[in-house]
């Protein structure tokens, strides 16, 4: 398993995408912890009483050659609003890397990863190491506007890309899964990774199993402590009630029992 | 360097720092960020006779200084703890404390009389103060006939030291302390969370699926702190002090108001390291102010 970790992470960039989402990019210790696609971190907020529990993050890119840790966020809250202001030079408490994250592919198995607005932010890491294990890679990447629609130039280089959005303001106009890969083509695929709005993750996890084709989606529960002591973010699953800080966030379709109705996260 | 040691009642820890139920899982998750071997104790989630599922999502929401939390006892029951999760934990070197829950009189003397006869397992804190479950739970102890019942009946059957975990969610907390004693509770640790709630007023819709769930963090100490000192005052068992404990300071702040040893909840949760530093922390502050043994802290607020 992996060894977590509370450290001091320097911020070396704070990259604004649009008006609510920004790529934080920190430097981690040459002697890091592996840090696995899909697994997340807990960013402690400082200074203020409002935001008094860590705010739980997905790893959105490893760089490891140069040591750096990209988080893409979201601004939904006071806490995350804070966290936009950070600049070269800060400093941010984390807690790292917690939770259980996607499984690989085989050499030459054709995967897809969809990732809805935000829920974009773990498929960079893993789609990269994806191809490196030498899989072939699509994803697909759904928004209600071209605002939701992130670091999409980022995977051209790792796979092929499909833009959706529910207006049309960027690539093709519908759903996510109005694409001929979640279609037609859907059993084409080894293996479905998904992050997004719950209906989302709901609907391609239906589609996936319906065609008997494995699919992992990766949960946002509210955390208390992410690493397993609080119980908080329970998730039901055939097997009982499990934590998504631990068994999860990323889970086999198949095994949850009933979808959390997620209210909006503790931003 | 301070003789941190501290007796409550008939069972020595190292140090007065525990850690509270339900905020440090089994110990084991928090092995990468601290010693536990360095801790007093640590006192594991509620276990309950037979195991539950707990409540439904969401059991957790932030507040101001603190948390709501309603996770509702989840657990695999005493007899997977003893099987599968204590010969895990039992080579700490810290005391491990087993919560102790229920939700009729029978199912605390069933669990009691089986963990009486676990060697590694050396007190047990009576939980009757959980706000989170249906029956049971906190009912037993925010009425002195209940409690009297239900401590009598564990006291009965259970021979090793034998904590009562407090309810803040009454009139006077005093007399319920002094009702534990009167029973034979070796001591009290006091408090448990005090019910609350929050609402989203975007949605109109309660934050936590049992609408009310228990408050815990920094908010509490103020009220925490007071109840310590008005337990103290009521009874001669040692009280084992908590809510919203932070930092060494705080938790020296519990001890000068009556507590013999002190209790690290929801703080773990921030700083999962928080335990071993406030063992540090605790130790430089009677270094500082030329205390010998932390002992002589506990009681002595100067009025």
């Amino acid at each position: 398993m992996n060894k977590k970790s509370k450290a001091l992470l320097p911020v070396l960039k704070n990259t604004k995408l649009n008006s609510t989402h920004f790529v934080l990019s920190l430097q981690l210790p040459a002697n890091h912890p592996e840090i696995w696609p899909g697994q997340f971190v807990e960013v402690l907020v400082e200074g203020s009483p409002d935001t008094f529990l860590r705010r739980p993050i997905s790893v959105h890119d490893v760089d490891e050659k140069n040591h750096t840790l990209d988080l893409l966020v979201k601004i939904v809250g006071a806490g995350t609003e804070k966290l936009s202001h950070l600049h070269e030079g800060d400093q941010l408490d984390i807690v790292y890397p917690l939770g259980h994250g996607f499984s690989l592919a085989r050499q030459d198995q054709k995967v897809l990863l969809a990732g809805g607005g935000c829920g974009v932010a773990p498929m960079l890491y893993l789609a990269r190491k994806l191809k490196e294990a030498g899989a072939d890679c699509c994803v697909a990447i759904g928004g209600k506007t071209s605002a939701d629609i992130l670091t999409a130039d980022a995977y051209s280089k790792l796979a092929q890309v499909a833009i959706l959005t529910e207006d049309g303001s960027k690539g093709d106009k519908g759903m996510i899964t109005a694409h001929p890969w979640f279609g037609a083509e859907l059993k084409s695929f080894s293996k479905v990774y998904v992050c997004g709005p719950d209906p989302m993750m709901k609907a391609i996890g239906q589609l996936a199993t319906d065609a008997g084709v494995y699919c992992e989606v990766s949960l946002e529960n509210l955390m208390a402590c992410g690493i397993g002591s609080c119980l908080c973010c329970t998730v039901s699953t055939h097997e009982g009630n499990v934590r998504a800080c631990m068994e999860g966030p990323v889970f086999d379709v198949t095994k949850l029992k009933d979808w959390n109705h997620n209210p909006v996260c503790h931003g | 360097m301070a003789d941190l040691k501290v007796n409550i009642g008939n069972l020595e820890l190292q140090n007065p720092v525990l850690t509270a139920s339900g905020t440090f899982g089994y110990g084991y998750e928090f092995e990468d960020f601290l010693d536990i071997n360095k801790l007093g104790g640590i006192i594991v989630k509620g276990t309950t006779l037979e195991p539950r599922q707990g409540n439904a999502y969401p059991r957790m929401a932030e507040t101001a200084a603190g948390m709501l939390n309603a996770v509702g006892l989840q657990n695999k029951g005493v007899r997977v703890f003893i099987d599968e999760i204590l010969p895990k934990i039992k080579h700490y070197q810290s005391r491990i404390i087993v919560n102790l829950a229920g939700s009729k009189v029978e199912d605390y003397t069933e669990a009691a009389r089986i963990l009486n006869e676990v060697n590694d397992v050396p007190a047990i804190e009576l939980n009757v103060s959980c706000p989170n479950v249906k029956t049971g739970g906190m009912a037993f102890g925010t009425s002195c006939a209940s409690l009297t019942e239900v401590v009598k009946a564990v006291r009965s059957v259970y021979k090793k030291h034998l904590m009562v975990k407090l309810s803040p969610n009454v009139t006077n907390i005093a007399e319920f302390a002094k009702t534990a004693e009167d029973c034979g509770a070796d001591s009290v640790s006091v408090i448990n969370t005090l019910m609350g709630m929050a609402i989203d007023a975007e949605t109109r819709k309660p934050k936590l699926s049992t609408i009310t769930g228990g408050l815990s963090g920094p908010a509490i100490k103020p009220v925490a702190l007071r109840m310590v000192w008005q337990c103290s005052k009521a009874v001669k068992i040692p009280i084992i002090g908590l809510g919203g404990i932070m930092n060494a300071t705080d938790a020296i702040e519990f001890m000068l108001a009556g507590a013999t040893a002190i209790q690290v909840g929801t703080a773990n949760f921030i700083n999962p390291s928080v335990a071993e530093e406030i063992v540090d922390g605790i130790n430089e502050y009677c270094d500082r102010q030329g205390v010998k043994q932390v002992s002589e802290l506990i009681g002595a607020m100067r009025v």
